[in-house]
């Protein structure tokens, strides 16, 4: 039997109504299922152009059957296929090429303005764990072994002579497996940074408290030096990575305190839009954290060893701190854009 | 936005009714969705995390035979700086992507799902309806470290060191639990990442269409009368039922079993005083059927629905 023939025999409006449009829903699932089994290729331009419209005249016929239609199998299937194309039509869709340009054409940088007063946060309570861990340490020395997990070095402990002190510093007698070893740096400290966001969700309370700890660990070591008068040495050789590794970690905590302070103060809006919109900007800010830490591991594995001295050492370690500052501050900023 | 009011009240969709959710499409069409259930997450996880180890497994694997050759080859097994090196850097990197890339990677992709949920049948949405955005996804799979992967490191490192069993390894368990179950106690199935990244799990339709339920209405029998026509029903015989009964109908239509099919039309005919035949129940079903629908969707038109045979009539 023909649509013509099936149309005028049909004795249901309803059925007329599904006789004369199917032919559409048909070619629209065609579509959909080759677009969900990743056969994009075997798709004519025809197919991918029709997509948007076939998909809103299959949600006006939804519209219209489910007010005038009590065939359910029906119903069912333009439900079923409506949520299938509309995830198409509305899916992620941007490629990672084009992902990743928009992330640093200043999706990044916006978003770590975005954070700003998080960072301040976050920068204040990072400082104060390093003030209390030097305080700590040059008040009663034992807090040492206490702040610094054991094994962490054998060499570097309070009464230490200068000698040993130094000789952690410099040397580069083995730089055997530098890479290896900014590898396995990286993929340390990365870990340590999606914590201090994760843990943001706990209302930030566990992200301050790892930013405190691990400042407090650094504060220690710095007293150590200190007391040896080899603290500029001892900044050189930390700030030549420090400052892009602190500084990842500085936003990764930021991030985390962000999500936690929108679930804890949402304003006007719902707890979980509040935590939606915070963690959507602050996942920006941490895949940006990820390529700093990527940077500092490469920095720590091999231009720490291959740059012997505190002054070439200050020198990269403070351009790489520029560069990320004025790519943050400056980068990205919104230009007014007619009908944008 | 969601709600829990069904867009068809009388339209049963799924086995569990409190998982049933509307979503909004930018198009202002309420569309109907079922929330994927923690049986199914935790499913879809389990198998995750099956890839994740056989891919790990291989990995490890390309790297020991690379080491091999390259010590069969003659490098020094100590000089870091040479081909080993480059294994263990490439070991590190891969293991950090595979860990943290595997389900950032499939959940971007037109299907919004990993293996593991491909094959569950459940996918990752927009909880409001909207575009489902790069960084949501980065988001709800970075928390997934403190939910996951932070507890499992932290049992096989209690269970190596043979700690004791103390204050600490008690908070621990909580914290564990905390995370793990966190998806039991809201309604909407979420777990830390999905509250995050304001998205939410559901479950895949794939529904067939199926045939127009009653073709032989209006097909032409022998005597050149058309089917229907044999059939006539009264006013009275058609207002026994509701919508509710229509859909039973529909069903055991569609279905097409002999016994179905006979118990049915008995009970249509005892219900509206008939004397049941036999031989012809799919047409005097179909007939019925036609009728009943054809009186049901008129009082549709006027706003006046029915939901069943105990409804009052208007």
């Amino acid at each position: 039997m023909s649509t013509e023939q099936a149309l005028s025999a049909a004795v249901l409006r309803s059925d007329r109504f599904r006789l004369e449009r199917e032919a559409d829903w048909i070619r629209l699932e065609d579509i959909v299922s080759k677009m969900e089994k990743g056969k994009n290729g075997r798709l004519s331009d025809e197919d991918v152009l029709a997509l948007p419209t076939l998909y809103r005249t299959l949600l006006s016929s939804l519209s219209i059957a489910r007010e005038n239609s009590l065939d359910a199998g029906l119903i069912d299937y333009l439900e079923g296929l409506s949520l299938r194309s509309y995830f198409l039509v509305y899916g992620t869709q941007s490629s990672f090429g084009r992902w990743f340009a928009g992330f640093f054409g200043g999706g990044w940088s916006r978003a770590v303005r975005a954070i700003q007063l998080d960072i301040w946060i976050a920068l204040s309570v990072m400082i104060a764990g390093a003030v209390i861990g030097y305080i700590l340490v040059a008040g009663d020395s034992d807090w040492f072994y206490a702040l610094v997990p054991g094994g962490f070095s054998e060499v570097r402990v309070p009464g230490a002579t200068e000698e040993a002190l130094r000789g952690t510093l410099f040397g580069t007698e083995d730089s055997d497996g530098l890479g290896v070893f900014a590898a396995f740096l990286f993929s340390n400290n990365a870990q340590v940074a999606i914590l201090a966001f994760a843990l943001g969700f706990a209302f930030a309370i566990p992200s301050i408290l790892l930013l405190i700890h691990n400042m407090a660990l650094l504060g220690a070591m710095l007293w150590v030096f200190a007391q040896r008068g080899l603290t500029v040495d001892f900044i050189g050789w930390l700030s030549i990575h420090g400052t892009t590794e602190l500084f990842a970690i500085l936003l990764a905590g930021a991030a985390g305190i962000h999500v936690g302070r929108s679930m804890a103060f949402p304003g006007a809006r719902s707890h979980l839009k509040a935590a939606s919109d915070a963690g959507k900007r602050a996942a920006l800010v941490m895949a940006g954290v990820i390529i700093m830490l990527v940077c500092a591991g490469l920095l720590e594995g091999f231009a720490r060893q291959l740059i012997d001295n505190s002054a070439g050492r200050f020198g990269v370690g403070g351009g790489m701190l520029l560069l990320w500052l004025v790519y943050f501050i400056g980068f990205g900023r919104e230009r007014r854009r007619p009908g944008a | 936005m969601s709600s829990s009011r069904a867009v068809n009240p009388w339209i049963r969709r799924s086995a569990d009714p409190t998982l049933d959710r509307i979503m909004v499409t930018p198009e202002g069409v309420p569309l109907n969705v079922t929330i994927a259930s923690a049986g199914a997450r935790a499913g879809a996880l389990l198998l995750d995390l099956v890839f994740i180890q056989i891919i790990s497994t291989v990995i490890a694997l390309l790297c020991l035979t690379l080491a091999f050759f390259f010590v069969a080859g003659g490098a020094d097994f100590l000089d870091m700086d040479g081909p080993l090196g480059f294994v263990g850097i490439f070991y590190f990197i891969a293991n950090f992507l595979l860990l943290n890339g595997y389900f950032i990677y499939f959940e971007l992709g037109d299907r919004s799902a990993t293996w593991g949920k491909r094959l569950v049948g459940i996918r990752v949405a927009s909880r409001d309806g909207s575009r489902l955005t790069a960084e949501a996804i980065i988001a709800r799979n970075i928390v997934r470290s403190v939910e996951l992967f932070l507890p499992l490191t932290f049992l096989g490192s209690a269970g190596a060191g043979g700690m004791s069993v103390d204050l600490t390894t008690w908070a621990g368990f909580l914290w564990v639990l905390m995370f793990l179950l966190f998806p039991l106690f809201n309604k909407d199935r979420l777990r830390g990442g999905d509250v995050i990244a304001g998205t939410w799990v559901i479950q895949n339709v794939k529904k067939n269409l199926g045939d127009i339920v009653a073709p032989s209405a209006a097909r032409i029998s022998a005597d050149g009368s058309p089917v229907a026509a044999r059939y006539h029903f009264s006013d009275a015989e058609l207002s026994v039922y509701g919508e509710y009964e229509l859909q039973t109908l529909e069903n055991v239509l569609r279905s097409d079993q002999e016994e179905a099919l006979e118990k049915v039309a008995t009970s249509i005919c005892q219900k509206i005083g008939w004397e049941p035949g036999s031989g012809d129940e799919r047409a005097f079903l179909e007939a019925y059927y036609t009728a009943l629908r054809a009186r049901l969707e008129r009082s549709m038109k006027f706003g006046k629905r029915r939901k069943d045979k105990f409804a009052p009539h208007e």
